[in-house]
């Protein structure tokens, strides 16, 4: 969470400065944080009221319904292992929305990015599985990375250039990428046992031993999340995540992309090269969201596939990425709880589907509505900072305020 | 206007009693009294973040105050908003004017207003009305020029009849000389006693004192948030009113040790370069600028100072000419590279390149030398034990004030964040120190403090080259004086040989071999 790791790392300033105020500072810090959440809070009440009086103009008991999306996300060993199951890509893809935020670029193509990831990786894994065995997992990850984020960079590489909007090109290029993926899994790529038949786009199956293991945790009794479909994916994950953080912010490299993303003008003064700036962070998202897409096929479909949507293969772990890297502060350990909540949202819909007998569109739109909620509490928080030093406001601010690390 | 100048001198228009404005942390103002009478300039003084822009504020409806009752011709009033404040006469021209450059004059001030034909524009009407306006305030301006065409004190004239405009009673005018050459001031002047004439009351607010002297009958001055004295003007000293603002004496001339100027450091030949607009901003511009020496760059703002400034921290590229340091041509270097050279640079604009507000002081500490080996390991990791360890010296020696080196910059004072910058600038010991607008917006203690760092640095045989709006600083601390005009560099004095008419004249235009004074 990112409130927490903020406070252990003002505690660990203060330490210098002296114990006795740094308590007081810490106190001081917690109870900031704490009032920064409340209207976090505030808002999920808001939207699960406005979800329940839709629910009761459908005739559809409230109550029960919460309770059934509950338990479906988190009711049982197996809800949960899906939640985090659903959860793995989507922080992928946050983590790497982060970092382009970060430095200044939004990037909508986490789509994109997931499925050329997964077409790279999925290419390596199916011609060089059997003769490197588990070994190729890393060689697909790598190659997963480097085709995510090179679709990415060529985003950033237009806006540093040409100064294209980000938005639009990404947005663009997802296409592209669908399309590349609707031929390629047509055509090249096709399962050879399903040419000629009336198949679905989809690859051949990996061999077992590029699959990415099941993840167990071993209690002193039972295995946590044995016979379930959560794999190691979500480890490398979190992993991620860490590692995102320390380079964002323990390096050098992390400073010239935040400076970037924060004040273009200040970093150009400062020697920093922006658009090699701009290059790396969406270069750094798109393989972030490259390796959303591997995980999926090595760790959960075992091949590539789609129904020829956009959303075929990502199951729109690419847009979602985008809210939950809102929803965390815009910080990579700040994506981590988030993007559980969201894959709670998303697994907990289809019981509560189940349970109310109401339409999908329905689950859809209260989905929908929590996140206006929550999305629209950050931004009152940002308006209340605003009030707070009672200057303006610009488009950088959309930035949330910055960790201090000094 | 018949009706205002009746009113005159029979109590005051505008009083505010026992304002208070607290922002976390700070009072901003804090029962502070404040009264206009129709008829009279009331100059508003004090340092940045004396309160002058919050009390105006509160008055212009921008913020509510927690405590103190404003009255208007006597009757108690709340305003809630700028556009209540323009309904009851108050107007104001702020520092940075709040035009479209694309549309015209007319436009401008109808932008905004209801339009007497409905749906229709009706700005034959407004234009009609404006030139009326004009011609009876002896404000001249051609209402059909697009903004972008006029000169800045043009476009200051342009917000003041918007003012009048629309009822304006009361005029509050913040900082209105910052941005004015020396001509366009008295032009200023010449219109603000005219409309008190009329009856009109205006609230003036500056730092620069031999203006408030100049055009103020009464003077408010502010400390801290707090009142100090509201004193007539005719008595008044310069002395007396810089140890009202500050609280203490005040310092009205600094040691200045003889030139002991040694080898170029600097070196400017034929230098061109375009500006914003692609259209020439510097043209042919040579200099030299030594070891020990300072180097003043006088000229109103926008003759290519900034262009001169950025061509020479490259960031912006010269389309000719040739640039050295020390030997070492940087014409063809990137930022970082002449950086490395030894070259340190105070920005103009301390907001925008200087800092990013929302890092902490020892990350904007840093943010010059990030990847040095003083700042992190291998270029890589960084060392905030080292970063935390500098910036402590520096917030220590350069007397920063700020809570913490963790305090995001934007908390802090402009006066500290110059400081902040100085000490990020002077601490990597350069070559040549490039210093642009140094005291822009800071308070007289901070000027203190930074001219005297200046001249500590001239000292130990720095080259600096300074480019400032502000004569007096150009004159106090400069060996050689050159003026910048359209580009061009079209004079230049030594220390010993200044005439303040021979600079001003350079600036509004004149050239050396012209030296016919274009005002006097």
């Amino acid at each position: 969470m990112p409130f927490v790791s903020q406070i252990a790392h003002d505690s660990a300033i203060q330490t210098a400065t002296g114990l006795q105020a740094g308590l007081k500072n810490f106190a001081r810090a917690s109870f900031g944080r704490l009032l920064d959440l409340l209207p976090g809070l505030i808002a999920l009440v808001g939207a699960f009221l406005v979800s329940a009086f839709i629910l009761l103009t459908l005739d559809a008991d409230p109550i029960k319904a919460f309770s059934a999306m509950w338990s479906g996300a988190f009711g049982n060993e197996n809800a949960t292992a899906n939640t985090l199951t659903k959860a793995t890509p989507i922080l992928f893809v946050a983590i790497g929305i982060t970092v382009a935020f970060r430095g200044g670029v939004i990037n909508i193509g986490g789509e994109g990015q997931m499925i050329t990831g997964a077409l790279a990786g999925s290419a390596i894994t199916l011609s060089l599985g059997d003769e490197l065995g588990f070994w190729v997992i890393p060689l697909a990850l790598l190659a997963a990375f480097l085709a995510g984020g090179f679709f990415g960079a060529i985003a950033g590489f237009l806006k540093a250039q040409f100064d294209v909007n980000e938005i639009l090109s990404t947005i663009m290029l997802n296409q592209v990428a669908v399309q590349l993926m609707n031929y390629l899994l047509n055509g090249p790529m096709l399962d050879p046992t399903k040419v000629g038949t009336n198949h679905v786009p989809e690859t051949a199956r990996i061999v077992d031993a590029a699959k990415i293991p099941r993840f167990r945790l071993p209690l002193a009794d039972h295995l946590l999340f044995d016979r379930t479909s959560l794999h190691w994916g979500l480890i490398l994950a979190v992993l991620m995540a860490v590692v995102i953080y320390i380079f964002m912010w323990k390096t050098t490299f992390g400073f010239r992309i935040r400076a970037v993303g924060y004040k273009e003008r200040a970093a150009r003064y400062a020697g920093i090269n922006v658009k090699q700036q701009m290059v790396l962070s969406m270069f750094l998202a798109g393989g972030l969201s490259g390796l959303a897409g591997i995980v999926q096929v090595l760790g959960l479909t075992y091949r590539l596939k789609t129904d020829g949507s956009p959303a075929g293969f990502t199951g729109n772990a690419g847009f979602n990425g985008i809210v939950v890297a809102l929803f965390g502060g815009l910080t990579p350990l700040g994506a981590i709880p988030a993007s559980v909540f969201f894959g709670g949202l998303l697994v907990g819909a289809q019981k509560m589907q189940r349970e109310i007998q109401g339409a999908s569109s329905l689950i859809t739109s209260i989905n929908g509505i929590i996140v206006v909620f929550v999305v629209a509490s950050q931004i009152f928080i940002l308006r209340r900072a605003r009030r707070r030093v009672g200057g303006e406001i610009d488009a950088q601010t959309i930035l949330p305020t910055e960790e201090t690390n000094a | 206007m018949s009706n205002l100048a009746t009113k005159r001198d029979v109590e005051p228009v505008l009083q505010m009693r026992g304002m208070v404005k607290a922002f976390p942390g700070v009072k901003a103002i804090d029962q502070v009294d404040f009264d206009l009478h129709n008829g009279e300039v009331h100059a508003l003084l004090g340092e940045n973040g004396a309160g002058k822009s919050t009390l105006m504020k509160v008055l212009y409806g921008m913020y509510s105050p927690d405590a103190g009752e404003i009255l208007l011709d006597g009757q108690a009033t709340k305003i809630n908003s700028p556009s209540e404040a323009i309904a009851q006469g108050i107007g104001m021209i702020h520092q940075h004017f709040m035009l479209v450059p694309s549309l015209t004059v007319v436009e401008n001030v109808a932008l905004g207003m209801k339009s007497s034909r409905g749906y229709r524009l009706d700005l034959d009407d407004v234009a009609a009305k404006l030139e009326q306006l004009s011609h009876d305030y002896n404000l001249s301006v051609n209402v059909h020029a697009p903004i972008w065409q006029l000169a800045v004190g043009e476009q200051q004239r342009v917000e003041i009849l918007r003012a009048l405009y629309k009822g304006a009673a009361i005029l509050i005018l913040d900082e209105p000389t910052a941005v004015l050459t020396p001509g366009e001031v008295d032009d200023l002047f010449r219109v603000l006693r005219q409309m008190t004439a009329e009856g009109h009351g205006c609230i003036f607010i500056s730092h620069k004192l031999h203006e408030v002297l100049a055009i103020s009958q009464r003077i408010t001055v502010l400390r801290d948030g707090r009142l100090v004295d509201t004193i007539e003007t005719e008595g008044a000293t310069r002395a007396q009113l810089a140890e009202m603002m500050v609280g203490r004496p005040v310092l009205q001339n600094y040691q200045f040790p003889p030139l002991n100027a040694g080898t170029p450091r600097l070196t400017l030949r034929g230098v061109n370069a375009l500006n914003e607009r692609e259209e020439p901003g510097l043209i042919d511009v040579s200099l030299e600028v030594h070891s020990g020496e300072i180097v003043g760059i006088a000229g109103v703002s926008g003759n290519g100072q900034r262009e001169l400034a950025q061509v020479i921290a490259g960031l912006r590229p010269a389309t000719s000419g040739t640039l050295e340091m020390e030997g070492t041509a940087i014409e063809r270097l990137n930022p970082a590279e002449i950086k490395d050279l030894g070259l340190s640079y105070i920005p103009e604009e301390r907001m925008e390149d200087g800092v990013i507000t929302e890092f902490s002081v020892a990350e904007n500490y840093m943010l010059r030398d990030y990847d040095s080996t003083k700042f992190s390991r291998n270029g890589v990791f960084l060392r905030f034990d080292a970063v935390d360890q500098a910036c402590s010296e520096a917030i220590r020696d350069y007397e920063i004030k700020t809570p913490a080196s963790s305090t995001k910059v934007k908390s802090l004072s402009g006066g500290n964040i110059q400081k902040l910058v100085l000490a990020r600038e002077l601490d990597r010991n350069p070559r040549v120190l490039l210093a642009a607008q140094p005291i822009r917006g800071v308070d007289i203690g901070a000027t203190e403090y930074i001219h005297q760092r200046l001249l500590d640095e001239r000292e130990k045989g720095t080259a600096i080259l300074l480019i400032s709006e502000d004569l007096d600083e150009i004159q106090l601390l400069s060996d050689r004086i050159l003026v910048m005009y359209e580009g061009r560099i079209v004079g230049e004095m030594k220390r010993e040989e200044v005439v303040l008419q021979q600079l001003g004249a350079w600036m509004a235009g004149a050239t050396e071999e012209d030296p016919a004074p274009a005002f006097a």
